[in-house]
């Protein structure tokens, strides 16, 4: 992935900050409990739910399970309606092809659509240090750009703002990149949508090259679809004339028809919507219509080594609809930058670790940011169980002999547990003792900074058993 | 009818009372309780950290203690959680064990078939899910249907009584601050239901939601659904 994130502290300590930054708990929560109520509705909507969700896991399983047959096949429907296909096995591989396809047109500047993956491998920066300026479009991740922020989320990227903070960021810095904001501009949502409408306009008319993701590609048939709420998208997919597409791998199925159970999960698990304003599909290129050039880079970027593991392949099937991170009660306290990646909350949490590896302090930390509450997986759209590959990772962190005085510790405890008079006789000793048992003993920080330690009891279970019951 | 008692590692350590009553409850239906005295942990704390070569002992050691049972109960949420999904990862044996273990309200309205077990308990209680009962096991209305049966008592609805309290075992000393800030959520919305008691059907969860509370020197106390459902008339629960 991108170098911004690297040097990220671990979890908890960036978490620290967020839970005690009132403004950001306020935005987030609001943010999420909106969505997360909605999101309730128009699944309850459906009475298939359930086998649509079954449905998607399995179309996801069985692309995966036959990735390499399908990325041919794709790849030759692509070629024959007039694409150009080019495999990156890293970040650094598609940053280079992208930037090559764009000087190749002469052009200093490209129109962005949303997008996960180029996000993933830094491709703004590699542009911008080739003297080639990305102009992102999609309103959020315009918000970001011009505060020279970091997404914070995959759907909503700037749902750590609030309204005034964009009014103001609008009037300070627009004029930087482009069209100035409106004089008065006021914080209502009507008029921020406005000024985002004139700034960015000037930029779909004149750009000649777009860079877009995909959220679908279709093996069968080679096409590309986006789905998205602005129509921004849109207007990059059409008006230009050379369009760059960088798509991870996992985001193939197989036909067509495939499309009829994710359009229909999709919008629903991500803005609560039966179906969302704006569906763009292309195949190739077409005369006359659209881009005359269109090129597809298909980027692997840890994703084959992920297909690998039996465990934690299962969140190649993910589908970036952001309802795990709008139900999860730590993403709601933490905010997405705690996460140190474009991939944030519980799908971040098992993804970055096994695109990036568990070397580094952050993805280390990244499987232990969760609570296993479970919220994730029952909202899932495609039925990651997300819990069990945490859990997966834990065991990946714990091999690696990270943490030495927690596994000392656990082995010790094990081996306590596994002999029962010692552990008796320990729990009758702290008994005895509990009177001249300090309330924060040393060691016990992590908890007793926020919270008191029970008061031990006059004598364990097993012993009130064996007076009274034997 | 014959259960074995798993009472875990946190109630015979730290909770006895609630290892007590439901050996109090069991009896009073009729159940013979035995407590096969080789139990421990059924290994939830290592495995969720990470360790499962550590686990490996446990689970033998849980399997051992309990297998001739037809029935197993366990006045935790968490541990039966543990025991039903990730135990089938352990080898046949400690498969075969986990649909004979039971969560005690799962067992009183699921097996017995009961939801009134003649208790009085004369307070305001407001009931906590927790995440293992509500999502891992699934145990829906049964809880409250206990409760609402107990005569005296006046339960209160939990607002947010879905959302995670921020215990998560060792998450909550791994990840201290977020971990405090989603207790403290949770015990406001406890303390907004007016209630006397928040009541819980794992003690871990209410270890963590009791701190808090105490060190707040909030209002309110913590108890063991077991614990309500226990006090009687005759013998009505006492600190
Ligand atoms: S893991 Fe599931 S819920 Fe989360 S973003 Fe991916 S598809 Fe959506």
């Amino acid at each position: 992935m991108s170098d911004i994130f690297l040097g990220m502290p671990a979890f908890p300590r960036a978490a620290k900050a967020a839970v005690h930054n009132p403004t950001l708990r306020a935005n987030l929560r609001h943010a999420t409990h909106t969505i997360r109520t909605k999101r309730a509705r128009a699944v309850a909507e459906l009475d298939d739910w359930d086998r649509l969700r079954e449905a998607g896991r399995r179309i996801k399983d069985h692309t995966l399970r036959h990735l390499d047959t399908y990325l041919e096949q794709l790849e030759a429907a692509v070629t024959r309606a007039g694409g150009t296909v080019h495999w990156a096995a890293d970040a650094a591989e598609a940053n280079a092809i992208v930037t090559a396809l764009v000087q190749a047109t002469g052009e200093r500047e490209v129109v962005k659509v949303k997008s996960m993956a180029t996000q993933e491998i830094g491709l703004n920066e590699a542009l911008e240090a080739a003297g080639i300026t990305a102009y992102e479009t999609d309103l959020a991740e315009l918000i970001v750009q011009l505060g020279d922020d970091r997404p914070s989320h995959i759907l909503v990227p700037a749902i750590h703002r609030n309204r005034g903070e964009i009014r103001d960021l609008f009037a300070r810095t627009m004029a930087d990149w482009g069209r100035p904001a409106p004089d008065g501009l006021t914080d209502t949502p009507a008029d921020l949508a406005e000024a985002a409408r004139l700034h960015l306009r000037e930029k779909f008319l004149r750009a000649k090259v777009a860079v877009s993701g995909a959220n679908f590609m279709v093996a069968e048939t080679g096409t590309l679809v986006v789905l998205e709420s602005e129509g921004n998208g849109r207007m990059c997919l059409t008006l230009p004339e050379t369009l760059i597409s960088v798509v991870g791998i996992e985001k193939t199925i197989p036909t067509w028809r495939d499309l009829e159970v994710f359009l229909q999960t999709l919008p629903r698990s991500s803005t609560a919507e039966r179906m969302n304003p704006y569906t763009s599909m292309w195949t190739g290129t077409t005369d006359g219509d659209g881009p005359r050039a269109f090129h597809l880079v298909l980027l692997d970027n840890g994703r084959t080594d992920t297909l690998a593991d039996e465990v934690g392949r299962q969140a190649l099937r993910c589908i970036r609809c952001s309802a795990c991170l709008n139900v999860c009660p730590v993403y709601e306290r933490a905010g997405g930058h705690a996460y140190g990646s474009v991939y944030p909350g519980p799908i971040g949490a098992i993804l970055s670790p096994q695109l990036r590896g568990t070397t580094s302090e952050i993805d280390a930390s990244l499987p232990y940011a969760s609570s296993l509450c479970g919220a994730c997986y029952d909202v899932c759209p495609v039925a990651i169980d997300i819990p069990e590959v945490l859990v997966h990772l834990r065991e990946r962190v714990a091999d690696q002999g990270g943490h030495r005085l927690e596994q000392a510790a656990v082995k010790v405890a094990s081996w306590v547990l596994d002999h029962p008079a010692v552990l008796a006789a320990g729990e009758r000793l702290a008994a005895r003792t509990r009177r001249a048992h300090p309330a924060r003993p040393p060691g016990t920080k992590a908890w007793t900074e926020s919270r008191d330690l029970p008061e031990l009891p006059a004598e364990p279970f097993r012993d009130w058993w064996r007076k009274n019951r034997t | 009818m014959r259960v074995a008692l798993f009472v875990t590692c946190v109630n015979d350590a730290v909770y006895p009372s609630t290892g007590v009553a439901t050996v109090r409850i069991l009896e009073r239906l009729g159940v013979e309780v035995d407590f096969p005295a080789d139990q421990t942990c059924c290994g939830q704390p290592p495995y969720n950290t990470g360790y499962r070569r550590e686990t490996e002992p446990l689970v033998r050691r849980t399997v051992r203690a309990f297998e001739e049972y037809a029935y197993v109960v366990t006045p935790s949420g968490s541990c039966a959680a543990m025991v039903r999904h990730h135990y089938a990862s352990f080898g046949d044996r400690a498969a075969a064990l986990a649909p004979r273990t039971y969560e005690l309200s799962e067992f009183l309205v699921d097996v017995l078939g009961v939801t009134d077990v003649g208790a009085y308990f004369p307070y305001t209680v407001t009931y906590h899910p927790s995440c293992h009962g509500l999502r891992a096991l699934g145990l829906g209305t049964g809880p409250r249907r206990l409760l609402d049966a107990v005569k005296g008592l006046d339960l209160r609805e939990l607002p947010g009584a879905e959302e995670c309290c921020g215990f998560g075992g060792t998450f909550a000393v791994k990840n201290p601050d977020v971990s405090a800030a989603m207790g403290r959520d949770k015990v406001r919305h406890a303390l907004s239901t007016g209630a006397d008691v928040l009541c819980g059907a794992d003690n871990s969860c209410l270890m963590h939601l009791g701190g808090i509370l105490r060190r707040e020197g909030a209002p309110l106390r913590t108890l063991h659904l077991a614990e309500i459902l226990a006090s009687t008339e005759e013998e009505p629960w006492r600190e």
